[in-house]
């Protein structure tokens, strides 16, 4: 595994730089708004990948909030089966289909995301164990809200030249961005105060309670109309095919780079908990001797081997 | 092992009889809340017609600031001799001590705005151009919102450094759609210009939402230690 790191970097660095040579200098210039719309190129992926980061981050939270007891973790595998169920049948009903419309989303995107629930939740069951999945959620956590603040800079100066204004305040889209990125830097935020041995349980939980807060976020401002333009997949915005390949293929770049990213601060993470944990054994071993070693409670043990 | 609402109110007269001798969290958020009125009052001074604008979320945001203040003190005073501890170790199950603590703020914060209220009224000389009986449901909704979750962050923010700073980081943003849908509802009853019901459904939605996963969630919290 370690071995396909410095390949995989390799050809994320040439896949960004193939990405950005496409996004600059071949991408055909917009009729309306110029050479300006280019920053697309780097807002979409962005907020592709931030999106995609903080539902892995909601699922894996979910996964070790369910883990604590083996009658949970039954119920919420059954969950997750019927979230993907009825997440499939129900935007094919045609008054959800109708309103699914009016938000600008056909029911067949809304069913592949609704699918993903449960098949996230089995990835991530099957390859990260114990204390990993808590790794894996405040990785994403991280790098999601590096990927998410960039969206939030880049759509201002976007905003300026075509719209005039920086910020549309009340926007549908803008607000619900903005308040996602609010509740995961108080998730931040809350793992790096508390050092107390439950840290992962806390920022499970507040992560939970971030996911419902999202669909409210979005209802609470329903009333304001959005300036945004439609999304460019899955809903009714059309955009020309040379541009979309364009699209599609910074999104893969960022992918890679997200993917990168994650992938050595989630090394990084379980070696400094290892070494924490190393470091607890030894002034425990110093201290009070073998016989407490076992029962003392190590605050990043578990899992992390 | 006593029943659920035994519990609930023990803990709940506990509570109130304590706020009751020694008043400390309502006359901080009391003073508290008018501090904050008087200086909108200074910062704006608007007319009749712009105050009722902008009033539902002067009046908002003085009840947020000052429930922070109440929040942060509930389980503050179960630190003291290891309360907490020993309701951790006994049988009483965690969601009824939840719940007494959560009603105990509610009721707290909903004098605060009983008597509150009335000085907005003067200091901005406002008069109701909507159905003025709505604001009672949004007032009770909208506390109940606000008071919900910050009884149970304020659990979270007691294993956290510093932890006073702690609770209104994390209540603030998962509070932002309830204060949004407070915020709109005063202000189209006060204007009377669009109709609340679309924001007080909102605000019931929120409610049970967030009760429901407090409850569901707070023996999680509780034992985390």
């Amino acid at each position: 595994m370690k071995k396909a790191f410095p390949i995989l970097a390799v050809l994320t660095a040439f896949l960004l730089a193939y990405a950005f040579y496409q996004a600059m200098f071949v991408a055909p210039t917009d009729a309306l708004q110029g050479d300006v719309y280019r920053i697309i190129f780097y807002h979409v992926p962005s907020a592709w990948t931030a999106f995609l980061l903080f539902f892995i981050n909601f699922v894996a939270s979910v996964h070790y909030l369910a883990d604590a007891k083996p009658s949970t973790q039954r119920a919420a595998k059954w969950i997750a089966i019927a979230v993907g169920i009825v997440g499939v049948i129900i935007p094919y009903i045609p008054q959800v289909r109708g309103w699914l419309q009016t938000i600008g989303m056909y029911p067949s995107s809304a069913a592949t995301t609704a699918l993903m629930i449960p098949a996230l939740y089995f990835v991530i069951g099957k390859l990260f164990r114990g204390q990993d999945v808590d790794v894996l959620a405040v990785t994403c956590a991280e790098v999601g809200v590096v990927f998410c603040t960039i969206v939030l800079i880049t759509g201002p100066i976007w905003a300026r030249p075509v719209w005039g204004i920086w910020w549309a305040p009340g926007d549908i889209r803008l607000t619900s961005t903005l308040v996602l990125w609010l509740i995961y830097v108080s998730y931040l935020v809350l793992r790096r105060f508390s050092d107390s041995a439950q840290t992962q349980k806390l920022a499970a939980v507040l992560a939970v309670f971030g996911a419902l807060d999202v669909p409210l976020v979005y209802f609470s401002i329903w009333f304001f109309r959005t300036q945004h333009p439609q999304p460019v997949i899955g809903g009714g915005g059309s955009m020309d095919p040379r541009m979309l390949h364009v699209l599609l293929l910074n999104w893969m770049a960022f992918l890679c780079f997200g993917f990168l990213v994650c992938w050595s601060r989630f090394r990084l993470e379980k070696l400094r908990r290892e070494v924490e944990e190393a470091e607890a054994l030894e002034s425990l071993s110093e201290h009070g001797g073998p016989v407490v070693q076992s029962s003392a409670k190590v605050p990043l043990g578990g899992g992390a081997r | 092992m006593r029943s659920f609402w035994s519990i609930t109110l023990a803990t709940l007269a506990k509570d109130i009889r304590l706020e009751w001798r020694s008043k400390d969290a309502l006359n901080a958020m009391l003073f508290f809340s008018l501090l904050v009125v008087v200086i909108f009052v200074f910062s704006f001074d608007p007319l009749a017609e712009e105050s009722r604008h902008i009033v539902g979320g002067l009046v908002w945001i003085a009840f947020l600031f000052a429930a922070v203040v109440a929040l942060n003190q509930t389980w503050a005073r179960e630190l003291r001799n290891q309360v907490l501890d020993g309701y951790r170790v006994s049988p009483a199950p965690g969601t009824a001590l939840f719940v007494a603590k959560a009603l105990g703020n509610f009721l707290l914060v909903s004098l605060l705005e009983a008597l509150m209220a009335p000085l907005f009224v003067i200091f901005y000389n406002l008069r109701v151009l909507g159905p003025a009986w709505q604001l009672v449901p949004v007032a009770l909704l909208g506390t109940w919102a606000l008071v919900v979750n910050g009884t149970f962050f304020a659990a979270m923010s007691l294993r956290t450094r510093s932890r006073e700073l702690m609770l209104p980081l994390l209540l603030f943003p998962v509070s932002i759609p309830a204060v949004i849908a407070m915020v709109a509802a005063t202000t189209s009853i006060l204007t009377g210009e669009d109709s609340a019901h679309f924001y007080i459904v909102l605000l019931v939605t929120y409610d049970v939402v967030f009760t429901t996963a407090c409850v569901g969630l707070f023996d999680t919290v509780l034992q985390a230690e």
